[in-house]
């Protein structure tokens, strides 16, 4: 499994936060995702329409996850793949090193899938002495700049800047440094397209998994998970058991939603829709093909109050626009999925103890629920989380203190008006003359970066009583 | 029309001068206007913080005081929508409790809200001279929608100039406990935006929720703009900063 680095968020949203070169690729997100996105959605007729029923086809085939597995299971075997299920992340790089063992695979290449970072499985790979190369660009540049994790579950190289990658390339390639991006992009072609042509296996995500045919559809920009799924003898599809829809027809209703939540465009350069491996006659196509469909804590995610989650198609829309992610990046988040879904899923699938930040670190501003092109409602799992924590005795002891505090205190009127008053008097004696106050005991997570503005004198209350009081004997 | 006022415990604490804008407006478009005498706080900080027990007690204490009113005006749009989105919900195991709460619910407005949509007032008493930009508050936005409510009363405003600043709809990075347990990415939300009321060139930031006015005024006092004000809607609109 992917090392969990998810208990060191806020440490690591420090760092972040003070990486120049960071800072500045991160505000590139919003003109290349956000307004390309709000562009796209124009050509919608009925975007919250589209949005129901993209929620309503998700919902559906979470309801009976069950039945649709099965029937899933039972057309992709009668059009000649096999399908395993692994039902942890050990289980995923088992199965595929058994794969990899039966047909005498030495070297693998593999289009983007996140279910494999869960696993760790590049690492699981090379560990068993074969060769493992990522040809999505992005995963691509990662690997070969050993094996840094990803940062966006659409963009994973988002974090790095070109000026960056063009030194990577320099200095791995061994090539003269390139300063356009056309380019870095040919040198890339060139050094993947060897491997694509003597690989003896490909693996890919899925975006989806259709019931009613067994296909696996896969949603990619560069051609390389068309290219890892034909050329190679044997290809292997590892998804989620969530990723299961019915019907063709609703691929094609999320599908008008994917693209445009995750990159703005009406449709992604390329949509495979995998059934089989090659038959008799055909020409394209792997000989042998596989689904490795992964529970991993889906489950019991499934099982919980926070099982809306599942509905996600992963277009990486609510991360875009959270505020949090985008002046912290994806690393901060410390696993697979970063951003308002991975601070629901992450708790969930490495353990609430190993993330208990992730559900806290958002001001619960709303916009990941409003882009969510399938209507998760993200503020409030991640409320639910923090009610758990709170159940769970995992939040620190003054914190649980001063918030019972003040509810017992808001029950009681009198009580409440007392402490309001020693509170205004003792606020006010710490503060200057510009009424500002620069330090507060307990408060520091504010004061350090910001003033805290003192209470104007007294409170309404009192004040309103006053008035009152005064009213009632001014009038006859 | 009988209208309960819930002053709201951040403006009771830290601006009552708000709270007394509030009243004068509401008072001057018609509405008789009563401040229930008990009320304290909504809950949504323990509400926020999985404190869900407590949460449902101060829930249960805000119905009982505030259901005999026609309406019930709050002057921040993050307690309206506690009050409006949230409350039903926390009585799903106490039918009679969450129908009370869903009739309280829709008879409580946010201050601008109810101004525009139901007292349907024409003039303001405030005057200010100066360019004004708007920040729109996360839960009164996406929660119960007021985007148009508060231009609309701000252009009412002789003398005021609107001049909208970018990522107007970004949040501030308060979000309550959030702001004191991650102060260093809170401060540096507060910081994107307070860069942004400064590139706008405004006089003046309006607003209208304490939460975001404190975090906002707090961060470009430090950031040393002693200058710009923060100032509460309701406060430019009865005139009384």
């Amino acid at each position: 499994m992917m090392q969990v680095a998810s208990m060191h968020f806020k440490e690591r949203a420090h760092v972040k936060l003070n990486d120049e070169v960071l800072q500045g690729n991160l505000r590139k997100i919003k003109g290349k995702f956000v307004a390309k996105r709000k562009a796209s959605l124009v050509e919608l007729d009925d975007f919250e329409g589209t949005r129901d029923a993209g929620r309503a086809i998700r919902q559906r085939a979470l309801d009976n996850l069950d039945v649709w597995l099965e029937m899933f299971e039972q057309n992709a075997t009668e059009r000649g793949a096999t399908v395993l299920f692994a039902q942890n992340p050990a289980e995923i790089n088992k199965l595929v090193l058994d794969i990899a063992t039966h047909h005498g695979a030495r070297k693998i290449i593999k289009s983007k899938s996140m279910v494999s970072e869960e696993s760790a499985l590049d690492h699981a790979i090379e560990g068993a002495g074969l060769k493992v190369v990522e040809t999505d660009l992005g995963e691509y540049i990662l690997q070969i700049n050993d094996y840094e994790p990803p940062s966006h579950i659409i963009g994973p190289a988002l974090h790095k800047s070109k000026e960056e990658v063009a030194d990577l390339f320099h200095r791995v390639h061994g090539t003269p440094r390139k300063d356009g991006i056309d380019e870095l992009c040919v040198e890339a072609r060139g050094v993947l397209r060897d491997h694509y042509l003597n690989a003896d296996m490909g693996i890919t995500g899925g975006n989806f998994f259709v019931a009613e045919t067994g296909s696996v559809v896969l949603v990619t920009n560069e051609g390389n998970a068309t290219l890892a799924t034909t050329l190679p003898k044997v290809h292997v599809a590892i998804s989620g058991i969530e990723k299961i829809v019915p019907t063709l027809e609703d691929v094609a209703t999320l599908m008008r939603l994917l693209p445009r939540s995750a990159t703005g465009q009406s449709i992604s350069n390329y949509v495979d829709i995998l059934t089989g491996p090659k038959g008799r006659g055909e020409y394209h196509g792997a000989e042998h093909m596989y689904f490795i469909v992964v529970d991993s804590g889906r489950s019991d995610v499934l099982g919980s109050e926070v099982r809306e989650a599942l509905r996600c198609i992963r277009c990486g829309a609510c991360m875009n626009h959270c505020p949090v992610y985008q002046n912290v990046g994806g690393h901060a988040y410390g696993w697979v999925y970063p951003g308002p879904i991975g601070s629901v899923l992450t708790p969930m699938y490495v353990g609430l103890e190993n993330a208990l930040d992730l559900p806290q670190a958002s001001t619960l501003c709303g916009q990941c629920a409003v882009v969510c092109p399938v209507r998760i409602p993200l503020p409030d799992l991640l409320r639910k989380l923090r009610e758990r924590e709170f159940v769970e005795d995992l939040r620190p002891w003054s914190e649980r203190t001063a918030l019972r505090l003040w509810a017992r205190v808001a029950r009681y009127p009198g009580l409440y008006a007392w402490s309001t008053r020693l509170a205004v008097r003792f606020l006010r004696s710490r503060a200057g003359s510009n009424g500002m106050i620069e330090k507060l005991p307990l408060g520091s997570g504010w004061t350090s970066g910001r003033a805290m503005p003192a209470p104007a004198g007294r409170t309404f209350r009192d004040l309103y009583a006053e008035r009152k009081a005064a009213a009632g004997k001014s009038s006859p | 029309m009988r209208v309960g006022f819930f002053v709201t415990c951040l403006v009771d604490l830290m601006r009552p001068s708000i709270g007394f804008a509030a009243l004068k407006l509401l008072e001057a478009g018609g509405a008789d206007v009563v401040v229930p005498q008990r009320q304290t706080c909504c809950g949504q900080p323990a509400y926020n913080s999985g404190d869900r027990a407590d949460t449902v007690a101060l829930a249960r204490k805000f119905v009982e005081e505030f259901e005999g009113f026609d309406y019930v005006v709050v002057p921040s749009g993050s307690c309206g929508g506690m009050i409006r989105t949230h409350y039903p919900g926390l009585f799903a195991d106490d039918p009679a409790m969450a129908k009370r709460a869903a009739m309280l619910a829709e008879r409580t407005f946010e201050l601008t809200d109810f101004l525009v949509n139901i007292l349907k007032i024409e003039r303001v008493p405030g005057s200010f001279s100066g360019k004004l930009t708007y920040h729109d508050s996360c839960a009164g936005l996406r929660e119960l929608g007021i985007k148009g409510q508060p231009r609309a009363l701000l252009a009412m405003v002789p003398g005021a100039q609107l001049q909208e600043m970018a990522e107007c709809e970004t949040c501030c990075g308060f979000g309550g406990t959030f702001s004191i347990k991650f102060g260093e990415i809170s401060s540096r939300m507060a910081d994107n935006k307070c860069q942004h009321i400064a590139d706008s060139g405004a006089d003046a930031v309006v607003l209208g929720d304490l939460g975001c006015m404190l975090n906002i005024e707090g961060r470009l006092r430090r950031r040393g703009d002693a200058k710009t004000k923060v100032l509460h809607i309701a406060q430019v609109l009865a005139g009384e900063p």
